[in-house]
């Protein structure tokens, strides 16, 4: 009560206890990493490597296919045995480029730079680019592209978001526990980028010991302020952030740039920090790996082009009885997995092994019996209802009507329609079917 | 490999992964729970004729939705609660004197004509008891207009008839009302714990209420719809309700009748209610309004059944118009109008 928040949103069983006081550890490099040519919003990388070629820690192996895009990097030295196209953990075929580790961990050369915050704002930002830094968050847009904001929309304000609204994912809650100074570096270079006076950082109240930590990170920087939120997902949504926080609303269709902010996740800040500090490139990230169908879930640091399957390893296995789901990323917005092959990218927050405690086979859906709830619920303010029911007879033009492209599919209408109707695929659905 | 032997038993579903256990039919039943002590005292004040008609309202229900759903080759639906729910409403609906074909054919036009015809749950315009209701008072308005004065003696068979004390008001005034009962405090109290003749379900304001708040504790109703057609009503009643103006007496007409019970369980009824909170308020106090036409100018002493199923008529037309506002654009609409 009394915390900031937005309109609407949802309180689903968080499950966090499961991992959150795990403190990161770090996971056995892979004896093979399989890195994905496309592992953020925008134009596919192209491979700049072949089979055959020895490539160490960091160096390039794929360079960004336009501005909206982010080189990737090898995770580690060895030898490209393969470069083709491999599952992915959005269920899609996507061109890959794999190395064969051979646990020298050899770097390629990276630029440290202990005086990094008396360059230039453009520098940062090359530096930012060239580490391949999308958002970690889940949604892995390029970062530097929000960092490139165009000259008629001036930004006021960054956010650093630690929501973490998700069930069950405490990656980033570990990583503001555990790397405060690191995080609030990376605001600060953000803010300098974009020539910013005012930072904040939302945390959910639901971490406590993050949102103190944090606080006393900040402590002597007057512009950077720690907001603790109200737990509702979906709390760390850009839009709900920024409402919560500066109680200002993105436009319908816009972005927060056009109200004067930036958002960028925990992970993407110290990511930042990292990239500017010591020229690393984005080769790893915090992997919370959880659920009840894991013996002992964890938040792992990982390397990126790791197997699934070794993550859960590492955490012990599946129980006995074995898990009925496996997510990547979180149960909301996350996608299930047929294969446990597919590789962990710069996206994935999260893996959950979920048993049939947690999860039971959706049933067949019924009417909608107009109860409303998920108008109530819709944090987008839109009615849910309407949009299902024009799509499920075929009338996609009417869900026009109703805002269907304001929808960003957080699924929190389908979490409470009683009548359990797949309200977000019918919007899906609907979107494929008609021009925005 | 780990759970290499498991990988192909793994499910694939969209997401989103979790949901909430609220399903429709947990609200049916559960709004059937809320009813029980409304049933509870209807049998104690009404007697066997009460456990009667309810019984066979729910029992047709039943049965006709499952007739209906196996002659039209569909699913059967009668687990899910609604079916017994529209029986039950019926039921607590209706004098305790009907003859006994009265629930029987007031709940199939309930469940056949008023529900499944229009496509079943949720596809429904008009609130089926209602409608069921509706049909047998227009069909056989003397029977079910001949009240039954309550008798605690569950042996009593026969009924001594009785007028509503909204017939009382209506026909003969208030002074003829407090003749009746007493005094004002009496006549409250007698109302409140339902000790007045009606139809079998709508006496109790108490065990209405208790039923209700049930429901808004589980957040399964809210407070819009009944909130707006119960103050609506109230301020009518004070205006217009007495000799000349702002003189009448709001507490009468709010506790008499079926306003508490069509205000919480009936005029809420998701399908046939707005699912906008801001068109639920408008359409409680078009509810009130008409309430209040009916019982004070009209031929009926009691008004609240034709108010919801008009306002049922309005629900598509309001939803239409009085949409939720979208995120990003309220503050738009609002500069727009400046
Ligand atoms: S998925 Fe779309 S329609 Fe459903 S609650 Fe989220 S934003 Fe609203
Ligand atoms: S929550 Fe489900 S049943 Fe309720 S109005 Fe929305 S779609 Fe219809």
């Amino acid at each position: 009560m009394g915390l900031s928040t937005f309109e609407g949103g949802i309180h689903p069983p968080e499950h966090k206890e499961l991992a959150e006081h795990s403190a990161i550890v770090e996971a056995k490099a892979p004896s093979r990493a399989i890195i994905p040519l496309s592992q953020h919003i925008g134009a596919p990388c192209e491979s700049i490597v072949e089979i055959g070629k020895e490539v160490k820690k960091g160096e390039v192996v794929g360079n960004p296919g336009g501005f909206v895009s982010a080189p990737v990097h090898s995770s580690v030295s060895g030898k490209v045995i393969a470069i083709g196209d491999f599952p992915a953990s959005n269920g899609r075929m996507v061109p890959s480029v794999v190395i064969e580790n051979d646990s020298k961990e050899e770097w390629a050369p990276l630029k440290d730079d202990p005086d990094y915050m008396s360059r230039n704002a453009d520098e940062l930002r090359e530096m930012i680019k060239n580490a391949g830094i999308v958002g970690l968050g889940g949604a892995t847009f390029p970062s530097h592209v929000k960092l490139s904001p165009p000259k008629e929309k001036p930004i006021d304000a960054v956010i650093i978001n630690g929501a973490e609204c998700e069930p069950y994912l405490t990656a980033d809650h570990r990583l503001m526990v555990e790397s405060p100074k690191e995080v609030v570096e990376g605001l600060k270079i953000v803010m300098k980028v974009l020539g910013v006076k005012k930072g904040y950082i939302g945390i959910e109240s639901n971490k406590p010991d993050a949102a103190r930590i944090m606080s006393e990170a900040v402590a002597g920087e007057s512009n950077i302020e720690v907001h603790v939120l109200q737990v509702k997902y979906p709390q760390g949504a850009e839009k709900m952030l920024i409402k919560s926080i500066l109680d200002r609303e993105v436009p319908a269709g816009g972005l927060p740039m056009d109200i004067g902010v930036v958002v960028h996740n925990v992970g993407t800040a110290l990511a930042i920090y990292e990239a500017c500090r010591f020229g690393k490139p984005i080769i790893e990230r915090i992997v919370t790996v959880t659920g009840k169908g894991i013996k002992e879930p964890k938040n792992l640091k990982v390397r990126i082009g790791t197997p699934v399957s070794q993550l859960i390893e590492e955490a012990g296995g599946f129980i006995d009885d074995g898990p009925v789901k496996v997510i990547i990323g979180g149960p909301m917005m996350g996608f299930a997995q047929y294969s446990l092959d597919v590789p962990v990218t710069k996206g994935t927050s999260g893996v959950i092994a979920m048993t049939s405690d947690e999860y039971e086979p959706t049933e067949k859906f019924g009417p909608c019996i107009r109860c409303g709830r998920c108008i109530d619920i819709c944090p987008m303010g839109l009615m849910p209802s309407m949009l299902s029911l024009f799509s499920e007879k075929g009338f996609y033009e009417d869900c026009k009507e109703y805002n269907l492209f304001d929808c960003f599919e957080c699924g929190s209408c389908t979490y409470v329609c009683p009548s359990k109707r797949p309200i977000v695929q019918f919007v899906r659905l609907a979107k494929s079917m008609v021009k925005p | 490999m780990v759970a290499k032997k498991k990988e192909h038993e793994l499910i694939v579903s969209v997401s989103p992964h979790v949901k909430s256990d609220v399903t429709t039919s947990g609200i049916m039943w559960t709004v059937n729970i809320a009813l029980l002590p409304a049933f509870i005292f209807s049998v104690y004040f009404f007697g066997p004729r009460a456990l009667i008609v309810t019984s066979l309202c729910i029992v047709t229900a039943l049965l006709s939705e499952w007739g209906f759903q196996k002659f039209t080759d569909k699913d059967t639906t009668i687990t899910d609660g609604s079916a017994v729910l529209t029986g039950l409403l019926l039921g607590l609906n209706l004098p305790a004197t009907v003859p006994f074909y009265i629930p029987v054919i007031g709940t199939i036009s309930a469940i056949v004509i008023t529900k499944q015809l229009f496509g079943g749950l949720g596809y429904n315009i008009f609130n089926p008891a209602l409608i069921g209701r509706a049909f047998v008072l227009i069909t056989w308005p003397r029977a079910m207009t001949t009240w039954m004065k309550p008798d605690a003696a569950f042996t009593s068979f026969d009924a001594v008839s009785a007028a509503t004390p909204l017939g009382i008001l209506k026909e003969e005034g208030l002074a003829k009302l407090l003749v009746e009962f007493g005094d004002k405090v009496n006549l409250y109290t007698e109302l409140f714990l339902g000790h007045r003749a009606g139809s079998l379900g709508e006496t109790s304001v108490l065990a209405l209420l208790i039923g209700a708040c049930y429901l808004l504790y589980k957040r399964y109703i809210t407070w819009h719809i009944p909130l707006s057609f119960i103050g609506t009503v109230a301020v009518i009643a004070w205006i217009f309700g007495g000799e000349g103006w702002f003189n009448g007496d709001p507490l009468i007409h709010i506790l008499s009748g079926g306003l508490i019970l069509g205000a919480f369980f009936m005029a809420t009824d998701y399908v046939t209610a707005p699912s906008v909170r801001k068109g639920q308020i408008v359409f409680g106090v078009g509810c009130g309004l008409i309430t209040m036409l009916i019982r004070l100018k009209g031929g009926y002493p009691e008004g609240v059944m034709f108010a919801i199923l008009l306002m049922n008529c309005f629900t598509p037309m309001i939803d239409r118009n009085m949409r939720s506002s979208v995120f990003g654009a309220r503050k738009q609409v609002k500069e727009e109008a400046k």
